[in-house]
């Protein structure tokens, strides 16, 4: 029999059991941001401990950062002293720190993939529940609390309950207008909040090994919006070519060294699975969310559903309350919903290949009047190579505003915030209640193209006929 | 940092109902600008217990009956979404030391176990019936026996279930593992010295 990835990976990391049966877990790489480390640093502080292996944790500031403002200090003297508490405590303990002043800040999700610090066959941990994004890679990633930031500051390992593995196949081609966001939002409509709670999710199947790397990073990023708090593809040619030649990847000998323990790291074709999951790509629609959790999501060409339609009395709640905060009537069609927000952007949606997608499809189209449409590239990088391209000029003609790169409006911890009870179409993540910095402000979560369609439009739209995506493939 | 074996939970109760309550409805994430845990308790469930004004909505955490209350049971997937260690944070410093919930999300799970909070899962229709007695006689003494698996008032009992690493950890007083991580210092060097990224 077999192993897989998930069982290689934590077999190479498993340093001891510990009394309570928990496995000491050896945690290869460790990013931080400065929201859930500047408590572990007091922690270590109070204990009088050093960083163990300062060599092996990398940060960068990404949640409070203002997206249209460079110059510190900041208007926000929270921020401001939060940044600084991260500058201080990586200078301290020699951590490598990918500053404002770097050219290389950016979302801690999308830095670690684009520096090739991200790799396959390791362990990465992070102090925010999206490090499941990592997985794309092959690795075995996780969000973690700030204790276990400390845990891993001080020992590079934390205390941790083996996963059991559930494989989800999709096969086939995605449809025109089909996104690997629309992927993951079926995935979790069909398994639920909490259906991956236990969990990792392995992603495969052949519309997984057409996917890109960026697009396999959609995917992983969301597994813990299903419950699984590790979702990860076997590491392929696809994987390789990305991680070549990237700052942190292996070079020379290293690199075809590398290469071979990557390969061998890969599920074996005879691994046992605790459950399998088979979806068919043709399946999925562009969706949309509706309510206030990710699960919560239709089809656009879908009604919303109604109370009455939950199952159980627990989900009949469920949608009543989720109606009740976006004031919607059940039964209502999901398209046609009037939006005051665009947002584009995050760990999720943040990535280049997501706004050279949309840019493809707005030149010459206009914003509609009265929204308000934010375009956020999730890492300096990423905005460098876009303004090269000329991108961030086609959003400003579209009438998009073009932003620094950061979090921003996908939790709003800086100064984007939804104001009232305003809608967002937005390319993130989470649709919680007073997510976006309004407590009753209301988020739908879809791709970037709809996004952009409901920005162009004014209200949630089938992007496939806005931009009529698809339309000569159909001829 | 040897801590005390937590057998049992006794105090009052209080009952905030809904499934899927996230991280973000337990502390808001504008809470968080912060560098230290400090005083999330006056912040937990924020934007539940207020007004955008700030005025106190009618709930059962505002209601004075359940004041003091050191047990929070809500519905299932509690804690779903980030991985903020505020969220735990906020319920221990606003006094609570147990949370018995339908079911719990992992990350939240781990987190509050590590800070000695007892959580324990039971059934909807025993949590029904707790959140009613509650409702009755909010003054109602409630014991969470952690060895036993029961949840006890007055003279009855529910039977509810948690994790056994969670279970031992707290009865032995290792929840909180850095000591024991530290004291393996010498096999986390052995176990990274065989992984090529971690020494090249």
């Amino acid at each position: 029999m077999g192993q897989s990835l998930f069982e290689k990976v934590w077999n190479a990391h498993a340093v001891r059991r510990l009394a309570n049966g928990q496995t000491q877990l050896l945690i290869g790489t460790h990013l931080i941001h400065e929201v859930t480390s500047p408590q572990a640093f007091g922690m270590l502080r109070d204990r009088g401990l050093p960083v163990k292996y300062p060599e092996r944790t990398f940060a960068t500031v990404d949640h409070i950062v203002p997206t249209n403002e460079a110059v510190e200090p900041y208007s926000d003297a929270l921020a401001q002293g939060m940044i600084e508490e991260l500058r201080r405590n990586c200078a301290e303990h020699k951590i490598k720190f990918f500053d404002t002043n770097t050219g290389k800040q950016g979302i801690v999700h999308i830095v670690g993939p684009e520096q090739g610090i991200t790799q396959p066959g390791t362990t990465i941990a992070c102090g925010d529940s999206h490090t499941s994004t990592h997985g794309a890679f092959g690795a075995i990633a996780f969000g973690i609390g700030t204790s276990q930031v400390r845990d891993v500051l001080a020992t590079q390992t934390i205390a941790l309950n083996k996963f059991k593995v559930r494989r989800i196949n999709v096969n086939g081609e995605l449809r025109p207008g089909v996104y690997a966001k629309d992927v993951i939002l079926h995935i979790i409509r069909l398994l639920g909040t909490k259906g991956g709670t236990g969990f990792a999710y392995e992603y495969g199947g052949s519309t997984f090994d057409n996917m890109t790397m960026e697009e396999r990073m959609t995917v992983c990023n969301m597994s813990i919006e299903g419950g699984a708090r590790v979702g990860y593809v076997n590491p392929d040619a696809t994987t390789f070519a990305y991680l070549q030649g990237r700052p942190y990847s292996p070079q020379g000998a290293d690199w075809e060294a590398a290469l071979v323990r990557w390969r061998s790291m890969a599920s074996d074709a005879d691994c046992n699975y605790d459950d399998v999951v088979e979806i068919h790509a043709a399946d999925i629609e562009p969706t949309v969310t509706w309510g206030i959790t990710p699960g919560q999501g239709v089809g656009i060409n879908e009604c919303i559903p109604a109370a009455e339609e939950g199952k159980t009395q627990s989900e009949r709640d469920s949608i009543a309350e989720a109606l009740e905060h976006m004031q919607f009537e059940g039964g209502s069609p999901v398209k046609g919903k009037k939006i005051d927000v665009a947002f584009l952007g995050s760990c999720t949606n943040g990535r280049l290949s997501d706004l050279k997608e949309v840019a493809k499809y707005i030149q010459g189209r206009r914003v509609a009047e009265g929204v308000q449409a934010i375009v956020v590239p999730g890492s300096q990088v990423v905005a460098q190579i876009a303004s090269e391209l000329g991108l961030d000029q086609i959003y400003k003609d579209a009438g998009f505003e073009w932003r620094g790169a950061g979090c921003s409006m996908c939790l709003a911890m800086n100064p984007d915030k939804l104001v009232g009870d305003q809608l967002c179409a937005s390319s993130s993540n989470r649709n919680f209640k007073g997510r976006q910095g309004s407590p009753t402000g209301r988020t739908m979560l879809m791709s970037p193209l709809m996004v952009a369609a409901a920005a162009i439009t004014g209200e949630i739209s089938d992007a496939r006929e806005v931009f009529g995506v698809g339309v000569t493939a159909a001829v | 940092m040897a801590s005390e074996p937590i057998k049992q939970v006794t105090g009052t109760g209080v009952y905030v109902a809904g499934d899927d309550i996230d991280t973000d409805r337990i502390i808001p994430a504008r809470f968080m600008k912060c560098i230290t845990f400090d005083g999330l308790g006056e912040y937990l469930f924020y934007d539940v217990r207020k007004t955008e004004d700030g005025a106190d909505k009618p709930h059962n955490l505002n209601d004075p009956r359940f004041s003091g209350a050191s047990i929070l049971i809500s519905g299932n997937n509690f804690g779903c979404g980030s991985s903020r260690e505020h969220a735990p944070q906020s319920i221990r410093r606003a006094g609570f030391r147990a949370v018995i919930a339908g079911s719990f999300a992992e990350i939240f799970y781990g987190n509050s176990t590590n800070l000695g909070i007892v959580c324990v899962t039971a059934t909807d229709a025993d949590r029904a019936v707790l959140a009613q007695a509650i409702e009755h006689n909010p003054d109602l003494e409630i014991t969470i026996d952690v060895n036993d698996h029961k949840i006890w008032f007055g003279d009855q009992y529910l039977t509810c279930d948690m994790r056994p690493g969670a279970r031992s950890s707290l009865l032995q007083g290792t929840y909180d593992p850095l000591n024991e991580l530290l004291q393996g210092a010498e096999a986390v060097h052995a176990t990274a010295a065989k992984l090529p990224y971690m020494t090249s």
